[in-house]
């Protein structure tokens, strides 16, 4: 009924799959024509595990021994650096008015819009990890448990950090708050996801804290959406 | 039942109550405060392995409790805040969050201390330990998003979200911490986990760890109607008070 | 009494030096804590009045 009182509504009527398709596309074209951005936060990466070996040693033995957790620990800190712009260009242009606006639910956009984060840096930064590794010692067969769980982890690390990066959006210096705000919860996915690297290297299972991640992961896709949903409209309309 | 919850929603009303329930928990404060100090530090039998060392558990403990409830107390706030739109939820929420750190980092610091004669270091990452540091910037973090927003209606909520997300969190950060802590080394000694605590021990501790909660309490209702004054100074009824 | 004298009772059986500052920290807390809320209050008070003052000025 309401569609026959108000027929411009109907073509904008789309299903919830073409919408994140549209926005997944968006988001892609908008990181295409931004050029290298994405690209920072692997050299971020690669500098902090320059620093390593010169500020502890360059000794195999030592390097190796760290390793998992400086990889892991440089991932989660270029994965924060890069959270502070997912929001603040669409509030500088309008863009995050008209999500708030538009009649798909609010926790489904935002959840696209977090995935597209993750396949920038998260999916970057869990490839290239292992080679950096090698810069580390790390032993080669250590590979494939830090890449999954790099993938796993930065998934919940991008959700979690959303949160933050929405309830900080309003604020004209948010960057410092929001690592004041996200770090103490990303310390359980440290924990685990370096975890799971180290057991593996110390000849154990990595399967408990890869599920272990995985829990966390499915808990995360569950909750964060509408905390980030939330934040925004109080970020936006207060 | 839901006049109640309205009336919360009357900051006039909930001055007045505040008042009214304020001077019990004071005196209960005083009271359990003294007794139990005295009783914990002179007439509580020393401990047979740690000697008068143990003493320390009299404010370590209800510290480190307290340190938990205040942020659950922050939560359930919170929630009420966001769910009901009580503007006084969020003030009692605004008046918590300074106690609760300064109890999460008393339970640091006496841990610190406590950690030199039973494990002969000032810090250990016991699993306990780290928790509650963690927990420490979750407060200080609650504090800076309110201090950034100053004092408005938009921060309030904001706040008010990253303190249910804390509050969602803290039980996944303690027990990763734990699965952490048994990895890496060795379960360190713990006092409180031990079975027979003789009365003449847990009785003055119990004592203190009321004393903590009425003092808490009667803080924060104490606080919370600075609070309500000053977020409704420009009432009538708040004017009146100034005479 | 768990201790024969006041100065058993101040050495805390050697361990005053891990006691006392506990306790200390634990007592400059809470008086800290009550002296911070009665001098919010009077501020307030002060500003109240100050308000109402200019505006009976005004009036």
């Amino acid at each position: 009924m309401s569609s026959r009182e108000m027929p411009v509504a109907t073509p904008t009527r789309l299903g919830w799959a073409h919408v994140c398709l549209a926005q997944l596309r968006r988001e892609l074209a908008l990181a295409r024509r931004r050029g290298g951005d994405w690209l920072n936060p692997l050299l971020f990466l690669a500098l902090v595990v320059v620093l390593f070996p010169l500020g502890i040693s360059p000794q195999p033995a030592r390097l190796a021994d760290v390793a998992p957790g400086l990889l892991w620990v440089a991932a989660l800190l270029a994965m924060l650096l890069s959270l502070d712009a997912l929001f603040r260009t669409d509030h500088a242009d309008g863009t995050l008015e008209q999500m708030l606006l538009a009649p798909q639910p609010l926790p489904l956009l935002c959840l696209t819009k977090v995935v597209v984060h993750w396949l920038l840096t998260g999916v970057p930064l869990a490839l290239c990890a292992p080679w950096l590794g090698v810069l580390l010692s790390l032993p080669a067969g250590a590979a494939p448990v830090l890449i999954g769980s790099l993938l796993l982890g930065s998934a919940t690390l991008s959700l979690i950090g959303a949160i933050g990066a929405a309830l900080t959006v309003g604020l004209p210096r948010g960057g410092i708050l929001l690592s004041l705000l996200i770090l103490p919860l990303y310390i359980p996915v440290l924990i685990f996801g370096a975890g799971a690297v180290q057991t593996a290297l110390a000849g154990g299972s990595a399967a408990p804290a890869m599920a272990l991640l995985g829990a966390m992961l499915a808990l995360a896709v569950a909750g964060a959406p509408f905390a980030i949903a939330g934040a925004l409209r109080i970020s936006v309309n207060g | 039942m839901w006049t109640f919850v309205h009336k919360l929603g009357s900051p006039k009303w909930c001055h007045a109550l505040c008042a009214r329930l304020q001077p019990g928990f004071w005196i209960a404060a005083g009271l359990l405060l003294a007794v139990g100090a005295v009783w914990s530090l002179a007439f509580s039998p020393p401990d047979y392995q740690m000697g008068d060392s143990y003493r320390i558990i009299y404010v370590h403990v209800p510290a480190a409790i307290l340190a938990q409830s205040v942020f659950v107390g922050m939560a359930l706030a919170s929630a009420v805040f966001l769910i009901w739109k009580i503007k006084v939820a969020d003030m009692a929420a605004t008046v918590m969050a300074p106690f609760g750190a300064a109890m999460t980092f008393l339970g640091l610091f006496t841990g610190s201390l406590w950690g030199v004669p039973t494990w002969g270091t000032w810090w250990t990452w016991d699993a306990r330990l780290t928790a509650m540091l963690i927990q420490l910037f979750l407060y200080i973090g609650v504090i800076a998003l309110r201090g950034a927003y100053g004092r408005d209606d938009q921060g309030a909520k904001a706040v008010a979200v990253l303190t249910l997300v804390g509050v969602v969190n803290i039980p996944i950060i303690k027990y990763s911490v734990v699965w952490w802590n048994t990895l890496h080394q060795p379960a360190t000694f713990t006092l409180t986990e031990r079975p027979a605590m003789p009365a003449s021990m847990w009785v003055p501790l119990l004592i203190m760890v009321l004393g903590f909660y009425s003092f808490f309490i009667a803080l924060t209702l104490y606080r919370l109607r600075n609070e309500i004054m000053r977020r409704e100074s420009r009432t009538r009824w708040v004017q009146a008070l100034a005479d | 009494m768990a201790f024969d004298s006041f100065s058993a009772f101040l050495t805390m059986g050697g361990y005053a030096r891990y006691v006392w500052p506990a306790w200390g920290l634990a007592t400059l807390m809470i008086v800290g804590f009550v002296l911070w809320a009665r001098r919010e209050r009077r501020q307030l008070m002060q500003q109240l009045q100050r308000r109402r003052r200019r505006e009976a000025d005004s009036a």
